[in-house]
Parts: C-alpha cells; structure tokens; sequence
C-alpha cells in the first residue's frame, strides 16, 4: 500500500494537462481572492469606525442631548443621549406590537392555515412586504397617521413604521420555526385531551420559543438600524423625551443630520453615534446567535 | 376520561367538549385568521391611498410621462421622474455588476474549497456586513472610501475618455460609481446566503461523478456545482437587486442629489429613494404628490423585482427534494433579518 500511493498519485497528476492544472489553479486563485476581496470592506469599516468613533466617546457624549449649536467646539454642540433613549424607546415600542401579530400570524399559518388558498395568500402578501423598501413604510404611516389625521410627527408614528418593517421578518422565521416543532409533540397532548389552544401555549410556543427569540432579535436588530421609515413619522427632535406622542430623536436620523454638516465636531460626533449604534446591534446579532445555537430546534 | 368524570355530561360523546370548553379553540382560531385577514386588507388599504396621493402628479403629467420625462425641476413644478428611474437603474445595476460575481465566488469558496476550520468564521464575517445600518454605510462611503477612491476615478475617466459614459468628467465626490460599490457591499450577505444554500444542495454524486471522470476542482465546479445552481443565483441576485433598489439612505448620502440625468459613471445623480429622503420634508402640493408617485414607482419596481426573485428561488429548489425550498427560504429570511438596509 505504501509503495503504490505515492505512484498512484503520480499517475493522477500526470494526467491532466499542464494547461488545464494551471486552469484550475489561477481558478481556484481568483475565487480566494474575492473572498478576501469581500472580507476587506467590513474590516475597513470595523477600522474606522473604531478610530473615529472612539475618540468622541466620553462621559458627557452620552449623557447630554445635542444641543443644535454646530459652530463652535465640541463641547458645545452635545452628546447623544436623546438619540440613544429615542431609539430604544421606539424599537421597544415597535418589538411590543410586531412581536405578537407576527407570531400571531405564524401560529395561524403553521397551525391553522397551513396550505389553503388563504394561507398562501398571506404568506405572498408578507413576502410582498419583505420587499417593500423601507422609506416606502415610512410614507404609508405619514399618509395614515399624519395626512390622515393632521396631526403632527410622534414617536409612536415612528415606532408604527418601524414595526411594519419587522413584522415580515418576525412572520417567516417564526413560521419556519414553528414549522420544525415535531407533530409527535402535538398530537401526544392531544391524545392526553389537551385542546388546541393549550397544545399551542404549552407545548408548541415553549418548545419553539429560543428559535423565535433568535429572529425576533434579528428583527429588532434591523429595525434599530432603520433611518428612513423614521425620518416624515418620528422627526427629529433635541431634547430627550420619554412621551411617545411627541418628536422624538434617533440615533439613525442624528447621524443622518450630522453627515451633511461641515463643521468637522459635528461630523465626528456621526461616527460616535454611529460606533455606538452597530454596537447595540451586534450585541442584539450576538445574543440571537448565542440563542440560536442553544435552541434544540434548527 | 375527564368528560366521563362531569356528571350531567348526558347525551354529549365521551371525546366531546362542552360548548363553553370549546369557546377558547373557536376564539383562538378565528382571531388568528382575523390577524392574518388584517393584515391583507391593511396592506391593500396602504396601497390604495398611495395612489390616491399619487393622483395629482399621474393626472398631471400622466403615468408615463411622470416615469418617462427627463425633467424634475422642484421650481417649475415639473415632474418627470426619468433621471430618477435611471440613477435608481444604475447604481442597482452596478451593485449588482460588482456585489454578484464576489458574492458567488466566496459561496463556492466556503462550500467547495475551504479548509473546514475557516468555513464558519468567513461565513459569520460575511454576515456581519448585513448587521451594518445603511446610514453607517452612508457615513463610511462619504467620508472614507469616496475621498480615497477620487483620484483613481479621475486617472481611468482620463485613460477611458473615448469610452462614452465612463470617461471624459470630472470625478465628483459623491457619484454613481461610489454608491454602486457600497450598495454591492450591502447585498453582497444576501446574494451569498442564498448562493450558500443552493450550493449545499448540489448532490454529492453530481460532484463525484465530475472528479471521477477526471476533472480538476474548478472544472468540477464548472460543470457540476454552477450549472446545477443557477437559478439559486438568478434569484438571490434579484432579491440582492430589490434590495439595492429600496435602499435609500446610503444613497441619498453618496449620491450627490443632483436631479438631473448624470452624464458619465463618476458624475452626481438622483435616485428614486434618494428623492423621497431629501425632498419631501419641504414638499407642498404638487411636489410632495410627485414624490408618492416616485415611492408608488419605486414600490412597484421592487415588487416585480422580487416577484422575478422568488419564482427563481422556488425553481432552483424544485430538482431537489422538498428541503432545499425552505433552506433557501430560510437563508433569504435569516439574510433579510440580519440586514440593517
């Protein structure tokens, strides 16, 4: 065995031609290379956001609201501390609402609906507004709630928008979770007598709930990055407000209003706001997947 | 058991409830289906009154002519949305240009060629990129990549002046190769994903068969794994298209907002979403009906996008057995819920 390797080998080598080896090898070459290619922007951006955002972050940044003043020295021009508590006021708010429709909707689907008409019906009506670009959402509650009712910007309305945008994603993971829950499960506590309403709370809700944790997380995660269905519902206000009917501020619409300045405190105080935003997000992606992995199910 | 335990059950079976026992049922059942009712009529209902808002700038200019006119001048009130429709074309076009064949290239290298160790943690790194919010992709693009890439712009418009529409201008800071790049890099978690997914579902046998008669990793590749995946790409590209279409906050920022027509790749433009961001806080009358008639155009061009997507995705799912429809579902979900777009 030992002597007939290596010639075996050999023997494979020499069979493909030199041209067709080298082929295969500048191939293989350029598919490493892309790889690395697309690893490259998210270390830039890692990199700089680090180097700028860091050097805005002090005890003040977050403990004081923007003051508006953008022509004088840093000290002046505030911290974030209205974004920060506007945005988690918001998601908070959002998650509260998209939460339990949309898992409502996937228990309908899974357990309910399942193939009928109606059923694929909604699943294509939330597949359509997967898709739905962001601003669009935006507009849909500026029409509702603020032509609609003529009244003005309010945290809630953007809050209401932003839990249009979660509502698909919190649907189809949820679905496809549920979906994994095995029927040996239900229909054991339906022989016990269980009705379908206990089956549902007792034992298919618990057994999927780390799954469905995961997405909602995903969920909440993308919804706290969202500038635009925020920018014509919730505004952009500068002074910290925990009254949900009134503008409100955001970590997005803040760094959003603070790129277009030209005042270079203004600009850094952005990449701050921005370094302290994708660290609230990837904690929420690192608890989800932390979460994930957890799960029996999946 | 429990029924036969009550007494008065009387003439109910053993195995039914009584009425009262089954009202919870009943009222789970049909407020769940009244949910998911809901929710239909509300998107219909969404849908409606943004053409009602929209109906001032169609009656105006007509549907066509809105879409089709090159002429968005705010002052004069004129509405034609063309140089909108086109920047929104093109910089998806780029993304997609650009953000696919990287995309399908580090799908193959983590399914096919990878050393064990590195699959996951490229996979996890890739991702990541969805996590990032679109308006830090705006404040990186404007401030970092966009300076540093300038004066390389300004030497290939320069080299390429007798290539229409690449050379001959003045590379700008904001413009529309700059926005076609970053949003390559924000689709490019969700065109992998899925590329990913379909990949794992190419039959073991197809790639042996292929090594079996000779053919070297690449060829193997070729033969075997891209064919076999095509239509998962196909898809995966177009819901990467939809995304970039939609995207509106790093556009509006590396865009320039320059509502006319851009003569060349490194010059300033306009995009659909980009218009409604910047626009409409001011808009009055006319002006803010012509901006719900660019969402209205913007919703149905990433409607038919993704339309074309999914039949793509569900196709490329179809010569396996039933699994693979939900791993690519799922992928696509798992992509779209990660991504901060």
């Amino acid at each position: 065995m030992n002597a007939q390797t290596p010639s075996s080998e050999k023997l494979a080598r020499f069979n493909v031609s030199p041209a067709r080896r080298r082929r295969d090898r500048i191939a293989r070459g350029t598919i490493l290379a892309a790889t690395v290619l697309a690893l490259i922007p998210l270390l830039l951006i890692v990199y700089y956001l680090l180097s700028k955002g860091l050097s805005s972050w002090s005890p003040s940044f977050f403990t004081t609201d923007p003051t508006g003043n953008t022509f004088f020295k840093s000290s002046s021009i505030g911290g974030i501390k209205s974004a920060i508590f506007g945005t988690i006021e918001m998601v908070a708010l959002a998650s509260v609402i998209a939460v339990p429709i949309g898992v409502g909707v996937a228990v309908w689907l899974v357990e309910y609906g399942k193939n009928s008409w109606f059923a694929q019906l909604v699943r294509f009506f939330i597949d359509v507004l997967t898709g739905v670009p962001s601003i669009v959402f935006g507009l849909f509650i500026y029409i509702v709630l603020i032509v609609g009712t003529g009244s003005s910007f309010a945290g809630y309305k953007g809050a209401l928008a932003l839990s249009l945008l979660m509502l698909p994603v919190v649907t189809r993971s949820a679905e496809v979770i549920l979906l994994l829950v095995p029927g040996a499960l239900r229909e054991s506590a339906l022989a016990l007598g269980a009705p379908r309403w206990r089956v549902i709370f007792s034992i298919v809700l618990p057994t999927a709930l780390p799954g469905m944790v995961t997405g909602v997380l995903l969920a909440v995660a993308r919804a706290a990055g969202e500038t635009a269905p925020l920018l014509f519902t919730a505004a952009a206000a500068k002074a910290t407000s925990f009254n949900l009917g009134g503008f409100m501020n955001s970590l997005p619409v803040q760094i959003y209003s603070d790129v277009t300045s030209p005042t270079t405190a203004v600009v850094n105080r952005a990449w701050g706001a921005a370094l302290t935003l994708v660290v609230m997000i990837l904690l929420l992606n690192l608890i989800a997947r932390l979460i994930a992995r957890r799960s029996r199910l999946a | 058991m429990e029924a036969a335990s009550i007494p008065g059950g009387g003439e109910r079976s053993i195995l039914g409830r009584s009425p009262l026992a089954r009202f919870p049922d009943r009222a789970l059942k049909y407020g769940l289906t009244v949910l998911a009712g809901l929710i239909l009529a509300l998107i219909v209902y969404f849908f409606f009154r943004l053409v009602g808002e929209a109906k001032p700038a169609f009656a105006k200019f007509g549907v066509l002519g809105f879409t089709f006119d090159n002429d968005w001048n705010v002052n004069a009130e004129q509405f034609g949305a063309l140089p909108l429709v086109v920047g929104t074309l093109i910089t998806s076009g780029l993304a997609l240009l650009m953000g696919v064949p990287v995309a399908v290239a580090t799908a193959v290298y983590v399914t096919e060629l990878s050393p064990r160790r590195v699959r996951g943690p490229i996979t996890v790194l890739i991702e990541l990129l969805a996590a990032v919010p679109s308006v830090v992709y705006g404040l990186w693009g404007i401030f970092f990549l966009a300076p540093k890439l300038q004066p390389a712009e300004q030497w290939v418009a320069d080299r390429l002046s007798f290539v229409p529409f690449i050379g001959g201008g003045i590379a700008t800071i904001p413009n529309y190769f700059v926005t076609g790049l970053v949003l390559a890099i924000m689709i490019l978690p969700i065109v992998s994903a899925l590329s990913r997914e379909v990949m794992a579902t190419v039959p073991l046998d197809h790639k042996e068969a292929a090594l079996g008669l000779g053919a070297t990793r690449w060829e193997m590749i070729r033969i075997a794994v891209l064919p076999y995946c095509r239509s998962g790409i196909v898809g995966g590209a177009m819901l990467g298209l939809g995304r970039a279409i939609g995207e509106t906050i790093a556009v509006t920022i590396l865009i320039g907002d320059a509502p006319q027509l851009g003569g060349h790749l490194f010059g300033q433009g306009y995009s659909l979403a980009a218009s409604i961001a910047n626009e409409f806080g001011e808009a009055q009358g006319l002006h803010r009906s012509a901006l719900f008639a660019a969402a209205l155009v913007l919703f149905v061009l990433t409607l038919l996008v993704n339309g074309v997507a999914r039949t793509f995705v569900l196709r490329a799912a179809k010569p396996g057995s039933s699994k693979p429809i939900e791993g690519a579902a799922q992928a696509a979900d798992a992509a779209d819920a990660a991504a901060g777009a």
